[in-house]
C-alpha cells in the first residue's frame, strides 16, 4: 500500500472530533488513538468515552467513577512510544451524573432540585434510558468545549445498533423537556387543559384508562418541577447542535469491513449529509490484507513441500487460501463503501495482532492513522 | 442446554458486531428442523434478520420464511398503537388517542416506553394464547436483541415500568411480562461472543449484570467465528525454522512464489488461533453458563449455506 490516506489533514485545526459507528467496530480505541496522536503533535487532547472496556480503562488510568478528567500518565505514554509536547486526557462519561449536575446547577431553588431528583420519572429518565446517554454525552462535550481547557475534544459515541439514533436522541430529549410540551402536564388537574380545547379533558380520561392515574400524576409533578428549567435546556440543546455544525467540528465514521457494519456506516454518512453535519472521514478498522502468495500456485505448493513435507505444506496452503478469501471479502466491502462516499476520505487500518486494549496497542493504531512525523 | 428449544422465548444478545443476527437465524433454522413452529424476531429497525435469509423486510407482521420458520420485526411506533388498541378495546379511541398531542407528549416523555412496548409485543408473540386475533401460537420465539447494554435495558423495561406506574393497568401488565422474561422455564437469555478480549469481558459482565440487576441467569454462550488451528506446537516450530532458513526470493534472484509470505501467513493464523483459545479458556473460567464454539465460516458471505452449516453445528450442541 503506497501513499496511504492518513487522518492528519482531516483532524488538523479541529476542536471537536466525534467518532460514530455501530457497536464492536473499535470506536473507543480509535477515538483514544486519535487523541493520543494529537497529543504527540503537541495538543492538549481529551478523549471522552462511554463504558470503555475494563482493560482499556485501566490502560488510560480511568477509575470506575465517571465524569472526572484524568491525565494519562506521561511516563506510561512514553514507555508505549507516545511522546510529544502535548497532553493526553481521558474521561468516562456518566449520563446520570451529568444529568444530576445539570439539575443541581439549573434548579432555581433547593425544593425544586430535590423534587426533580426524587421524582420516579426523572430517576428512570436519567438512568441510561436510551437517548439520555446520547444527550448527556453532548452536554458534557459542550461544557468541556466552553471551558476552553483543551485544544481538542475527541468524543466516542454510545454504541447504537442503529447509529442514526445518536443524532436524533438529543433532539428527542430536548423536545420532551421543551416548555411548550410541559404546558400539558403542568396543568395538574383537568381545569388547566382548557388551552388544548374541549377534547383534552376527555382525552385525558382515555389516557388514564390506558395508563393508570399514578403515572399521570408523577408526570405532572415532574413537569411542574422541571418547568422553570426547560427554557435553559432548550437553549443549550440549540447551542450544542450549532457546535456540531461548526467549522471546528468533524465527524469520523468508524466501521469494520463486515458487510453489516459497512451498511450502517453508509446510512450514517447519508444522515450526516442530510442534517448538515461535517463529515471528515470513514475509518475502516481491522482490514485483513492479502498474502503475497497464491494458494493455487503449484510452484508454491512444491516449494513448501520441499521444506515442510507434503502434509504440513498442505496446511500452510490452506491457511493462505483462508486469509486471501477473507481479504478479498474485506476489499470488496470497502470498494462498495468507497463508491458510496463519492470521493469522501476513506482510511483503512490493517488488522493488528489481537485487539487493542493497552497503550502499546493505542500507539500502534495511532501510527497507522497518522502520517509519520518528521523528527 | 438441551432444553433451550423447549422454552417459549430465547433472547439473543452480546457485544456489537459478534454475529448475533447470524446466530439467531441459525438457531431459528435448527428449531424449525426440530419441528418447532418458530418465529425469529428483530427489535431494531434494521431488518437484518430477513436480509440474511435473502428476503425483503418483514415489517410489523408475521411473515413465513419457510415451513415452521417465520419472521417479525417489532418497531415501537406500531407496538404502541397495537397496545393502545388492546388497552382501550377500540380502534377508534386508540386512533384518536394515538394521534393526539397529549399522547405524543406522553409517548416521547415516558422514559423507556419504547422498550416496554417492544418487550411487551415480544411477550405477546410468545404466548400460547395470542391476543392478536386469529394468530396461531408459536412453539418458540427467538429475539435478535440489541447489544448488551440496550439488550439488558429491554429485559429490564418491565421492571422499570412497574416502578414508574405503581398501580393500574400498565403496572399489572409490566409485572406479567417481567415474570415471564425472568422465568428460566419460559425464557432463555443467550449471549453471542467472539474469542477476543473485549467480547469475552463484556460477556462475563453480562452474566454478572443479569444476575445482579434482574435476578436472571445467562443460559448459554455461543462463541462465534472460532478459527481453525491447523498447526500443532511442533509444526509451528518447524515452520518457524523453515522461515528463518529460507532466503527471500530476491536474495536468490528468483521470481517470488511467496513462500516466505505463505509461511508468515500460516504462523499468523496459528498465533490468532492460539490467542482465541486462550480467550476461550478465560471465558470458560469466569462463566457459570456453558459455552459452545461455532466455526468461522471463512467464506465470502455467510449466506444460506453458511446458516445451514451453523444450524447443523447448533443441532449437535443442543
Amino acid at each position: 500500500m503506497t501513499r496511504a490516506t492518513r487522518i492528519d489533514s482531516v483532524v488538523a485545526g479541529k476542536r471537536v472530533i466525534v467518532c460514530a459507528g455501530s457497536g464492536g467496530v473499535g470506536k473507543t480505541t480509535t477515538a483514544a488513538a486519535i487523541a493520543a496522536g494529537l497529543a504527540v503533535r503537541g495538543q492538549r487532547a481529551i478523549v471522552l468515552t462511554i463504558d470503555p472496556a475494563r482493560r482499556l480503562a485501566d490502560a488510560l488510568g480511568l477509575p470506575d467513577l465517571g465524569n472526572e478528567e484524568h491525565r494519562v500518565d506521561p511516563r506510561r505514554l512514553e514507555q508505549a512510544g507516545i511522546r510529544g509536547d502535548g497532553e493526553l486526557w481521558a474521561m468516562t462519561l456518566d449520563a446520570k451524573l451529568t444529568f444530576d449536575e445539570l439539575i443541581e446547577r439549573d434548579a432555581p431553588d433547593v425544593e425544586t432540585r430535590d423534587a426533580v431528583l426524587a421524582n420516579p420519572i426523572y430517576r428512570q429518565l436519567s438512568n441510561a434510558v436510551a437517548g439520555s446517554q446520547e444527550y448527556m454525552a453532548m452536554e458534557k462535550l459542550y461544557e468541556l468545549h466552553e471551558s476552553g481547557r483543551y485544544d481538542v475534544l475527541v468524543l466516542d459515541t454510545p454504541p447504537t445498533r442503529n447509529a442514526l439514533d445518536f443524532l436524533d436522541a438529543p433532539g428527542r430529549l430536548s423536545r420532551f423537556i421543551d416548555s411548550r410540551s410541559l404546558q400539558v402536564f403542568r396543568a395538574s388537574g383537568r381545569a388547566g387543559l382548557g388551552l388544548f380545547g374541549r377534547g383534552a379533558g376527555a382525552m385525558l380520561a382515555v389516557l388514564e384508562r390506558a395508563t393508570g392515574v399514578d403515572l399521570l400524576r408523577d408526570l405532572a409533578d415532574f413537569f411542574n418541577a422541571f418547568g422553570g428549567m426547560a427554557e435553559g435546556f432548550r437553549d443549550r440543546a440549540r447551542r450544542v447542535e450549532s457546535l456540531l455544525r461548526e467549522e471546528g467540528t468533524t465527524f469520523l465514521l468508524v466501521t469494520s469491513p463486515r458487510a453489516a457494519a459497512i451498511a450502517d456506516a453508509g446510512h450514517f454518512h447519508g444522515k450526516l449529509a442530510s442534517s448538515g453535519m461535517p463529515f471528515g472521514a470513514l475509518i475502516v478498522n481491522r482490514v485483513r490484507e492479502p498474502v503475497a502468495a497464491d494458494a493455487d500456485d503449484a510452484r508454491l505448493g512444491s516449494e513448501l513441500a520441499d521444506r515442510l513435507g507434503p502434509k504440513l505444506a498442505r496446511k500452510v496452503v490452506h491457511d493462505v487460501a483462508d486469509r486471501n478469501r477473507l481479504a478479498e471479502r474485506d476489499a470488496r466491502n470497502i470498494e462498495r463503501m468507497r463508491a458510496e462516499l463519492h470521493g469522501g476520505k476513506l482510511l483503512t487500518v490493517p488488522e493488528l495482532s489481537g485487539d487493542v486494549h493497552d497503550l502499546d496497542g493505542l500507539a500502534a493504531l495511532a501510527a497507522r492513522l497518522f502520517a509519520k512525523r518528521r523528527s | 442446554m438441551g432444553a433451550l428449544l423447549d422454552r417459549r422465548l430465547v433472547f439473543v444478545t452480546g457485544k456489537g458486531g459478534v454475529g448475533k443476527t447470524t446466530v439467531a437465524a441459525a438457531l431459528g433454522i435448527a428449531a424449525a428442523r426440530a419441528g418447532r413452529r418458530t418465529l425469529v424476531c428483530e427489535v431494531a429497525d434494521q431488518e437484518r434478520l430477513t436480509a440474511v435469509f435473502g428476503l425483503r423486510a418483514a415489517g410489523f407482521r408475521e411473515v413465513e420464511i419457510e415451513p415452521c420458520l417465520n419472521a417479525f420485526s417489532v418497531n415501537p411506533e406500531d407496538a404502541i398503537s397495537e397496545w393502545l388498541r388492546y388497552q382501550l378495546h377500540s380502534r377508534t379511541l386508540a386512533g384518536l388517542l394515538g394521534g393526539s398531542r397529549i399522547f405524543q407528549y406522553l409517548a416521547t416523555a415516558a422514559p423507556g416506553l419504547a422498550e416496554m412496548v417492544t418487550i411487551g409485543k415480544v411477550w405477546e408473540l410468545a404466548q400460547l394464547e395470542r391476543k392478536t386475533p386469529s394468530a396461531a401460537p408459536y412453539d418458540l420465539v427467538i429475539v435478535d436483541a440489541p447489544a448488551t447494554g440496550h439488550g439488558l435495558a429491554l429485559l429490564r423495561a418491565p421492571r422499570t415500568f412497574g416502578e414508574i406506574a405503581r398501580v393500574g393497568p400498565i403496572n399489572r401488565q409490566a409485572e406479567i411480562v417481567d415474570r415471564f422474561v425472568r422465568d428460566s422455564t419460559t425464557t432463555a437469555v443467550i449471549a453471542v461472543a467472539l474469542a477476543e478480549e473485549m467480547p469475552v469481558s463484556e460477556t462475563l459482565d453480562l452474566e454478572r449484570r443479569l444476575r445482579d440487576e434482574l435476578g436472571a441467569s445467562l443460559d448459554h454462550v455461543f462463541v462465534n467465528a472460532v478459527l481453525p488451528n491447523r498447526l500443532s506446537g511442533a509444526e509451528a516450530k518447524q515452520i518457524e525454522a523453515a522461515r528463518s532458513g529460507t532466503p527471500t526470493a530476491s536474495a536468490r534472484g528468483e521470481r517470488s512464489t511467496g513462500t516466505v509470505a505463505a509461511l508468515d501467513a500460516s504462523l499468523a493464523a496459528h498465533r490468532t488461533a492460539r490467542a482465541q483459545r486462550s480467550q476461550l479458556a478465560r471465558l470458560r473460567r469466569g462463566l457459570d453458563a456453558e459455552a459452545t464454539t461455532l466455526p468461522h465460516l471463512l467464506t465470502a458471505d455467510v449466506g444460506r449455506d453458511g446458516l445451514d452449516r451453523l444450524a447443523t453445528r447448533l443441532e449437535r450442541a443442543l
